[in-house]
């Protein structure tokens, strides 16, 4: 019954086998391994793992940005609505930035051009999606500062007369204002305190509802992965390692590193004397370990895990892991 | 806080008359003057004065009377002789200036977005050179090749327009390098900024990229050291307009020099240095216009001290 | 390792960075040989530097002459290589001039700190409003011709140049020795000063005064041309272009070699500076 239902949600982005390598000097980084994931129309997809495991590029390549030396997109599919991304020349990719999928960055301290003021910066989007004349973008773009909640008489102020979490807010705005079907938010409160993270998250958790939007949430705080994803999907070094609902992955969890994730966190309600993070660090990028990434860290490593890769397996319709444990 | 630079330049220049050889009054009056009207030419115009009164009354006459004094050849005012010439020079360093900032800023673009190419490298090396070749052998060297070989451009004098090509390209070779060198690590340094990722997010076309977004976060500094070359320019322009024989306040002074007219000479130092400053006052000050951060920074500083003066004043009634 | 060795292995790691670089190799090289050419223009040269025959006025290039004679018949090349002596002579002088000068009070700006600190560095920031050139133009006028008083007309421009340089080195070691100043005074104020500010302010210095040089080149030149400074018939290369401005029309070759001589100097020197600035903190070339 459920394997129906998940079937019949419609697929708004399926990308298939993505590999993308930077290469520098003598040595290739290989920063995205062979990474697929989907999306559905209308959730929100959490993209969890540590710091240098891809998540960053794997957005990136789904806009086509990543920056060209030194990286390149050696293969994979990415299809948004079924059409092939990757296929696409750059003057469709242009139309689609901004327009279909929008991406908003971690620093808002730097996103935003400085000597512009916030509203011309919103209106200069809008202006390039759609035909209308400045004064009805200039429209458009207050209404949108008042969606954020910002003022709209702050339209002719400069980025820097505004504080962390109102900058944030515009890029928000600029992300939003042509209606995008996917917005790919990379560790949006990283870089905010703790009060502000929340209100920023509660204004794209309700945005994204007004709109419909689908949103691909990249972050490493499992809490916030908690309150605003419908689907996880745990990243380690360039691959996903275990994917599935919010309750697959915080109720049934299955792959040892993401065991590993949540057992690193302290337990508000517990008296511990000791943190418990994962020992070792993340591998080398140019020097990628054969057979299974997480081996050398894993506690319930087996000979075989460090010759044979593991592939994708799927434990239940949404559930789906990465480890020679589950390989029935 | 300009007003004790611009007292300490006038202090410098006047230690550079007091070292100067020669007796003012002797050398106004001419050879075979008698004894006692030179003491009294002395005593007219001061000069057996102790030394802070002399420095003291030449300020007063520089400030209040726009006096830089009398020139030994022509005995009319030194000042009148300046402003007589000076706009002559002052054209020849604005023409310098916009062709540099123009070709400059142009190649400075393309070199930062081909970088590494044969461009930018080329490009790179010829600016050295530009800043390397000394301005008054270029002078010559595009006299030979261009008046008396080819016969293109007119070598010296001011009669027309076509006699002010050689001179402003000369004197603007070195400002070209400058600015395109600046130009170039500007927009280097811009282009990897994160908003200008941003901007490529929304869609935008790379040129819109470069320009609208790049450009004008590049220009802001760029803008600056135009305005700080422009106060070079002056300085070159003294050899320019000797090589060239362009009657400006630079072949003015130069002749003076041959002729030992020293008040000429110093007075027209300190003119220049005024001038020099002046210029880059005004730099701040459109520097602080275009750059909106300082801008709200300008007016932010001002409110906190009005609110703090405010404050002051309430606690001192305590 | 034993801090000699450490400092060797680091003075190694720049001579490598800097062999890199081709064009500073070029000045280096450049350099060297004009040092070369300077200390023994004697043996070098084919002809003495005040050879007159009038009857071999005005060759151009040839065998015997190979960058031609001038209006009394002297060799250009001899001069040119005679030449070098004064642009070197007065262009290392000014300069070291400049750094004792500008660096003693640097240093005690930044020692002293407060109101001296203040007043020292109005006092640079006085010199710098006056463009260099017409400073060393209205010193070199006032104190008349001659080598050492072109020596003292350049360098004095270029004080506050270096003194912003040690200043700002002390300050920052200032910093760091704070704690062991506080302990211990007197005897090791010299210490800290030597094997301290001293290694600290050498990078920067070093780049800064070849660029000095370079400048101080042209300078040199320029009063030259100007007819301050040097008297005939000691050849310097701007004097040289000076008198080579009557014969312009006929002469191209008077005044194409001593100018083909500076801007090559000053291009080697420049290419030299920025190559040390690359080679000794590589952090900055980014």
């Amino acid at each position: 019954m459920s394997i129906m239902v998940e079937n019949m949600k419609e697929k708004i982005l399926e990308i298939k086998d993505l590999t993308i390598h930077y290469i520098i000097e003598d040595s290739v980084v290989k920063a995205v391994n062979n990474l697929s994931l989907d999306l559905n129309r209308g959730e929100t997809l959490g993209l969890v793992g540590e710091t240098g495991a891809g998540k960053t590029t794997t957005a990136l390549g789904i806009m086509r940005l990543v920056p060209d030396p030194p990286g390149q997109i050696i293969g994979g599919k990415i299809l948004l609505n079924g059409e092939n991304l990757l296929e696409k020349s750059e003057r469709e990719m242009r139309k689609i930035r901004g327009n279909k999928i929008s991406m908003i960055f971690q620093d808002p301290m730097t996103s935003l051009n400085p000597v512009t003021t916030v509203g011309d910066q919103i209106a200069e989007i809008i202006r390039v999606h759609e035909k209308i004349s400045r004064a009805e973008a200039h429209i458009k773009a207050k209404e949108m500062l008042e969606l954020v909640g910002i003022p709209e008489n702050r339209f002719s102020e400069y980025p820097n007369q505004f504080s962390g979490g109102m900058r944030q807010r515009v890029v928000i705005a600029i992300a939003l204002a042509c209606n995008p079907e996917l917005l790919l938010a990379d560790e949006p409160t990283t870089a905010l305190d703790v009060t502000i993270q929340a209100q920023v998250l509660d204004l794209m958790n309700k945005l994204k509802e007004e709109f419909n939007t689908s949103m691909i949430l990249i972050t490493h705080d499992l809490g916030v992965v908690a309150e605003t994803c419908d689907k996880v999907a745990i990243m380690y070094a360039g691959e996903i390692l275990e994917y599935g609902t919010l309750d697959d992955i915080y109720n049934n969890t299955l792959h040892p590193y993401t065991k590993g994730l949540f057992g690193s966190i302290p337990d508000l309600y517990r008296e511990t004397k000791r943190l418990n993070p994962i020992p070792g660090t993340i591998p080398d990028p140019t020097n990628l370990p054969p057979g299974c990434t997480f081996a050398p860290r894993c506690t319930h490593k087996k000979p075989e895990c460090e010759i044979h890769r593991p592939s994708l397996k799927q434990i239940s319709d949404t559930h789906k892991v990465k480890c020679i444990l589950y390989d029935v | 806080m300009m007003i004790p630079v611009l007292l300490g330049v006038l202090f410098i220049v006047f230690l550079i008359i007091e070292i100067t050889p020669g007796d003012p009054a002797a050398i106004m009056l001419g050879e075979g003057a008698r004894q006692e009207d030179i003491e009294n030419l002395r005593e007219k115009l001061g000069l057996n004065e102790p030394f802070l009164i002399r420095f003291v009354n030449y300020v007063k006459g520089v400030v209040t009377r726009f006096d830089l004094g009398i020139s030994y050849n022509t005995k009319r005012a030194v000042s009148t002789e300046i402003l007589q010439r000076f706009p002559k020079t002052a054209l020849l360093a604005l023409l310098s200036s916009i062709i540099s900032a123009v070709l400059g800023i142009t190649l400075g673009i393309i070199s930062a977005i081909r970088q590494y190419t044969i461009f930018d490298n080329l490009a790179t090396a010829l600016a050295l050179f530009g800043v390397s070749i000394p301005n008054f052998w270029q002078g010559l060297m595009s006299i030979i090749i261009f008046s008396i070989w080819l016969g293109w451009l007119p070598a010296s004098g001011s009669y027309g327009p076509e006699y002010w090509v050689l001179p402003a390209l000369t004197l603007g070779t070195s400002t070209t390098a400058i600015i395109m060198r600046m130009t170039r690590s500007s927009m280097l340094e811009v282009i990897r900024q994160d908003y200008i990722r941003t901007a490529r997010a929304k869609g935008l076309s790379e040129r819109v990229v470069i320009v609208k977004h790049a450009l004008k976060n590049a220009l802001i500094p760029i803008v600056t050291v135009i305005g700080i070359q422009f106060g070079g320019l002056l300085e070159g322009s003294v050899l320019v307009e000797t090589v060239f024989a362009i009657p400006g306040l630079g072949k003015y002074m130069i002749d003076a020099i041959r002729q030992r007219d020293f008040p000429v000479v110093q007075g027209g130092v300190l003119f220049l240095a005024f001038a020099f400053s002046f210029v880059n006052l005004i730099v701040d000050i459109i520097y602080s216009y275009i750059d909106p951060r300082i801008k709200s920074q300008y007016k932010r500083d001002k409110k906190e001290k009005s609110d703090s003066n405010k404050n002051k004043k309430e606690v001192a009634y305590e | 390792m034993s801090n000699a060795k450490k400092k060797t292995g680091l003075w190694l790691d720049v001579w490598k960075r800097f062999k890199k670089n081709r064009m500073a190799m070029f000045g280096l090289i450049t350099i060297i040989l004009l040092s070369i050419c300077a200390i023994f223009a004697d043996y070098i040269a084919p002809y003495g530097y005040d050879d007159q025959d009038l009857s071999r006025s005005f060759l151009l290039p040839c065998k015997e002459h190979i960058f031609g004679t001038d209006n009394f018949g002297r060799d250009i090349f001899s001069r040119i290589i005679y030449g070098s002596r004064i642009s070197l002579t007065v262009g290392f002088f000014a300069v070291g001039f400049a750094i004792v000068v500008g660096g003693i009070l640097g240093a005690i700006a930044a020692f002293y700190g407060g109101k001296t600190d203040n007043i020292i560095m109005r006092a640079m920031d006085i010199l710098l409003a006056i463009p260099g050139m017409l400073l060393a133009i209205a010193l070199a006028a006032a104190l008349g011709p001659g080598l050492r008083n072109m020596m003292i007309a350049i360098g004095v421009g270029s004080i506050p140049r270096y003194a912003r340089v040690v200043r700002a080195s002390v300050l920052t070691v200032r910093e760091e020795e704070f704690v062991e100043a506080a302990i211990s005074i007197g005897a090791s104020d010299a210490r800290i000063i030597f094997s301290h500010i001293i290694p600290n302010a050498m990078a920067p210095i070093i780049v800064q005064a070849t660029l000095g040089v370079a400048s101080s080149i042209l300078a040199t030149a320029t009063l030259s041309f100007l007819g301050l400074g040097i008297q005939p018939p000691i050849p310097e290369w701007g004097a040289m272009l000076s008198s080579a401005r009557q014969y312009i029309r006929d002469y191209w070759h008077l005044t194409t070699f001593p100018g083909l001589m500076i801007m090559i100097t000053v291009y080697a020197l420049n290419v030299l500076g920025d190559g040390l600035r690359d080679a000794l903190d590589p952090r900055l070339k980014n």
